[in-house]
């Protein structure tokens, strides 16, 4: 369970965050909408420690995020997070950037890590381009293989930073096809993104940001066709 | 504060080394930079394949130490009874070595002009001298200009060894200096500052330009 | 055409002589490199320390290396150090004063190519549970050496080329250190000195197409 607790959060003068609650259960998936700037992306990296926060709380199981003797590396092993840029390793094939944390940070044998990897690189649809190097792939791809790569850790939560936001809109399909693959499967996910249908399948609850603040929250059919927040109403009919 | 014997003159005599250095730079840059402009317009328009033998021929410069290219050319002129004084060779040869550098920075600079620009030019009815001179010099010199630079900066540097030819320019006089006083480390300091007061205000106007110039502005 | 006979009979037999003073060459350009990188690592890191007094060191390091003429580095050695009593060697003068260049400029090369690699693969990496410690060595470091990996050979044919300048320090046992002498007692200098130019083409160029062949094998991204 990811429990957020009136989290806060600045970058100098301007507060991205403003105090964001948000209890995300086991298998549960949660979409976050919400126009750029609106904090969404931040709420991400505070989560698994890659920012700090100036206020508030983050509980992962029990585990307090931020407190100073949290082992964020241990923690981290246990939440994936996949960015908008795909930030593949250029210098290691497909397989070897899948392998690399399944053996230097859970120690796993060669054998077993490479096991694991083409297991998740089949998962994900790669299994034809495990000695393909990253530059030689689309970016849909590319992306996929960051996917495989945050499972192959087996992580409990995954989260999902606009991860369609850089791709070309044709490869924006198979990329959002793994995804729903992982909410079938029961993966708890936080997901942040701009695909409204795609929200409205997957999630158990989609949040609404808005300037820091979650306007609001619900599940989809209630929050897509009634909202009840003044601005998730325009920032819906805007983005239809 | 200090107790040297270096007198007013010796610091006079420095300048002039000073002046040295500086007037062969000046010659060397300015007749490399228009050679370089040339093969490097010449370089471009041949492509790789054909400019091969000019590419070799540049090559060289680059690949054998400068000290070795003045001394061969000293020896060239005076095999072909030129009569040319060390400073008439010093220039020769540190302008070809310029060159050698500034062609691939011209080519560099031409290449990178996109094509469709070019286009759009010449289809605007642009001869290809009005392409050239309107459309991409301006753009060809901004991208340059760092290496450009750098370039001028390096040959600075490099003119030291024209003191093999027997040039007093800057490191020479404070060679002679540190012979006739005995205070090596003190007159190389001043040496070492007066190189980097020359190359202050260049790398300043280099980053001031490239500033001015850069995409965003 | 020029009143002048070639003898090239008479330099081709001192082949022989000026290839073991390449040899010394190498020799030189190579220890001077080996050394140049080890400092030119121990200056990033004080860059990268976040101490002014190590930084402010490391960067005065790299802007004397790069503002001042590599014969005036060389001075410096052979001449300059004579103020505390050390004596050095042609030999060594010529090794310290091209070692304290390679050290500036490599350094330079190496801040480069830190700053070629995104922070976000240090994140992404982190971000998959590893150290950053872990982060660097497996993510970034890799990376790194591909960027710098032409600016060294780069340097590395520098150095050769800057050996050329030991013969202005009484240097005898190199290339241009021979071809000074068997010039001095022949005369014939153009002959003595194309020579050698080939010589240095020659070094200079396996040294680039070696160095190419291996970045094709190394780095295959």
């Amino acid at each position: 369970m990811i429990e957020i607790e009136n989290v806060r959060k600045s970058f100098g003068q301007l507060e991205v965050l403003k105090g964001i609650n948000l209890t995300v259960k086991k298998g549960e998936v949660v979409t976050v909408i919400g126009g750029s700037g609106s904090g969404k992306s931040t709420l991400l990296t505070c989560i698994n420690g890659l920012e700090s926060i100036a206020a508030g709380k983050v509980v992962i199981d029990g585990t307090d995020v931020h407190a100073k003797t949290t082992d964020l590396n241990k923690l981290r092993q246990k939440v994936g997070i996949v960015f908008q840029q795909w930030n593949a390793f250029p210098h290691l094939t497909v397989l070897e950037n899948v392998m690399l944390a399944p053996r230097k940070v859970l120690g796993m044998s060669k054998q077993k890590a490479e096991e694991m990897a083409v297991k998740q690189l089949t998962h994900v649809g790669l299994a034809e381009k495990l000695s393909v190097y990253p530059n030689r792939m689309s970016g849909g791809q590319q992306q996929r293989m960051a996917i495989a790569r945050a499972l192959a850790m087996s992580p409990e939560y995954m989260l999902f930073d606009e991860v369609t936001s850089a791709l070309d809109p044709m490869l924006v399909g198979e990329v959002l096809d793994t995804l729903r693959m992982l909410a079938s499967e029961g993966m708890t996910m936080i997901c942040v993104t701009h695909e409204m249908k795609f929200a409205r399948e997957v999630s158990d609850r989609v949040a609404f940001f808005h300037q820091g603040i979650m306007a609001e929250i619900a599940q989809p059919e209630q929050l897509f066709d009634a909202p009840e927040h003044a601005e998730t109403k325009k920032f819906l009919a805007a983005t239809h | 504060m200090f107790n040297t014997a270096l007198s007013w003159s010796d610091l006079v005599f420095l300048a002039h080394g000073a002046g040295m250095t500086l007037t062969v730079t000046a010659v060397s840059v300015a007749a490399g930079t228009v050679l370089g402009v040339l093969f490097g317009v010449i370089r471009f328009q041949l492509g790789p394949y054909w400019a091969i033998p000019l590419t070799f021929v540049l090559d060289i410069f680059r690949s054998v130490p400068l000290l070795i290219q003045l001394v061969l050319g000293n020896a060239l002129q005076s095999i072909m009874k030129l009569g040319w004084p060390p400073f008439t060779t010093s220039c020769v040869v540190l302008s070809l070595y310029t060159a050698a550098y500034c062609t691939e920075i011209v080519r560099g600079g031409i290449d990178s002009v996109p094509m469709n620009t070019r286009r759009a030019a010449r289809s605007l009815g642009m001869t290809w001298f009005q392409d050239m001179r309107y459309i991409v010099a301006p753009l060809a010199i901004r991208v340059s200009l760092p290496s450009w630079i750098g370039l001028t900066l390096g040959v600075m540097k490099d003119s030291a060894l024209v003191l093999w030819l027997g040039l007093i320019e800057l490191l020479r006089a404070s060679q002679i200096l540190v012979t006739r006083l005995q205070e090596p480390l003190f007159i190389l300091l001043i040496c070492g500052a007066i190189y980097f007061i020359i190359s202050l205000p260049i790398a300043r106007l280099g980053g001031y330009l490239e500033k001015r110039w850069s995409p965003n502005d | 055409m020029f009143h002048y006979t070639f003898h090239w009979n008479q330099a081709l037999k001192a082949l022989p002589q000026m290839l073991d003073g390449a040899l010394v060459t190498l020799q030189i350009a190579l220890l001077s490199m080996i050394i140049g990188m080890a400092i030119a690592i121990v200056l990033t890191l004080f860059r990268l320390s976040g101490s002014r007094l190590l930084g402010g060191f490391a960067t005065a390091w790299v802007e004397v290396a790069r503002n001042t003429p590599a014969l005036f580095q060389i001075y410096m050695a052979h001449f300059g150090l004579g103020n505390f009593g050390i004596h050095l060697s042609p030999f060594i003068a010529l090794l310290v004063g091209i070692a304290f260049n390679n050290a500036g400029y490599l350094a330079e090369n190496f801040r480069g190519a830190l700053k070629a690699i995104p922070e976000t693969q240090a994140r992404a990496g982190r971000s998959l549970g590893m150290t950053s410690l872990q982060a660097f060595r497996m993510i970034v470091l890799p990376q790194m050496l591909r960027v710098a990996f032409l600016p060294v050979t780069n340097q590395m044919v520098w150095a050769i080329l800057m050996t050329s300048l030991g013969v202005t320090v009484g240097m005898n046992t190199d290339l241009t250190g021979i071809t000074q002498e068997l010039n001095a007692r022949s005369f014939r200098t153009f002959e003595f000195f194309a020579i050698a130019a080939v010589i240095y083409y020659v070094i200079a160029k396996v040294v680039t197409l070696a160095a190419r062949a291996f970045a094709s094998r190394m780095f295959r991204y």
